[in-house]
């Protein structure tokens, strides 16, 4: 273990503050999902919260942060029918989806109703929408 | 709130009251062009009349005939596995008002939507979860349509 002084001149990106992971991304790779994540944490207090970023499977550039699907399983969802539940999610994310996220696939579950079903939906094969989507185009020129 | 819609060029047409295109009907399916200013009063607006004209309301990108993403193409098959292929749909890549116009009407913010009775249903996740549950048949069945469904699961139990 280092002494402490040395520590504390050591600069701070030699220290390890990150766990290590698979890939080698980083959140300031990918700052959509980040701060997706952020928000579904601070404003739904999930259980259980999986982002998957699904731009690849998607007619758009490689890299992008423009489809998602995310799974947030919160007690705040108990006794809220699914539009509710859907919309508490999309106010989170009202920034997100007013800037680059394009498309947001959402799967809403009590604790209960995840338990008993703990599996993540998929989402339907692209059909080229965002090639024909001027909406996309001028996204991405502006981008 | 007021919401501007401006007219394309190839968009206008003569000899209506200036509301409304009326574009081809295949398959049974009416597709319209919203254009004109909202009133004040969103459920008094032409877009709060056009979700009540027809029992079944979506708003997709493309048609039913060729739909042109997967989660439009999700809903478009859902109805038809039901047997609902009487329905009006908006097709918003033909107009970036209209699409826009329907995100801020139904305080939505992606595409496509679903109306049952002038009542705004949800998404492709939403509808999709209805259809696995089963909720879906009972609310086509509150709007009068008996789901295909229902007689798909009565030739198989007299199997």
């Amino acid at each position: 273990m280092l002494p402490l002084f040395r520590l504390a001149r050591a600069p701070l990106t030699s220290l390890r503050l990150l766990p290590l992971r698979a890939c080698s991304h980083t959140p300031m790779d990918r700052p959509v999902e980040s701060s997706i994540r952020a928000k579904l944490s601070r404003t739904l207090a999930p259980t259980h919260l999986e982002v998957r970023n699904e731009s690849h499977l998607h007619a758009v550039p490689a890299g992008s942060e423009s489809h998602f699907r995310v799974l947030v399983v919160s007690p705040s969802f108990e006794g809220l029918p699914l539009v509710q539940r859907h919309r508490l999610v999309n106010e989170a994310l009202r920034e997100e989806l007013a800037g680059s996220v394009h498309a947001l696939s959402i799967q809403a579950k009590t604790p209960q109703q995840w338990s008993s079903d703990p599996s993540l939906a998929k989402s339907p094969p692209c059909m080229g929408g965002s090639k024909h989507d001027p909406g996309m185009r001028l996204r991405s020129d502006r981008e | 709130m007021n919401h501007l819609f401006r007219l394309s060029a190839g968009l206008l047409r003569s000899g209506t009251s200036g509301l409304y295109r009326r574009g081809p009907v295949p398959e049974g399916h009416v597709s319209l062009v919203v254009a004109r200013l909202f009133s004040s009063e969103p459920e008094n607006s032409e877009l709060g009349q056009l979700i009540k004209k027809d029992k079944v309301v979506v708003f997709i990108k493309g048609t039913p005939a060729q739909p042109m993403c997967g989660f439009s193409n999700a809903v478009v098959q859902i109805l038809r596995m039901h047997g609902v292929d009487d329905y009006a749909s908006y097709n918003v890549l033909e107009d970036q008002d209209l699409r826009q116009g329907v995100k801020n009407f139904s305080n939505w913010p992606t595409i496509p939507q679903v109306y049952f009775n002038g009542e705004f249903v949800g998404g492709c996740d939403i509808l999709l979860q209805m259809h696995q549950n089963g909720d879906l048949v009972e609310e086509l069945k509150k709007l009068g349509i008996h789901s295909a469904l229902l007689d798909a699961n009565k030739d198989e139990q007299k199997k």
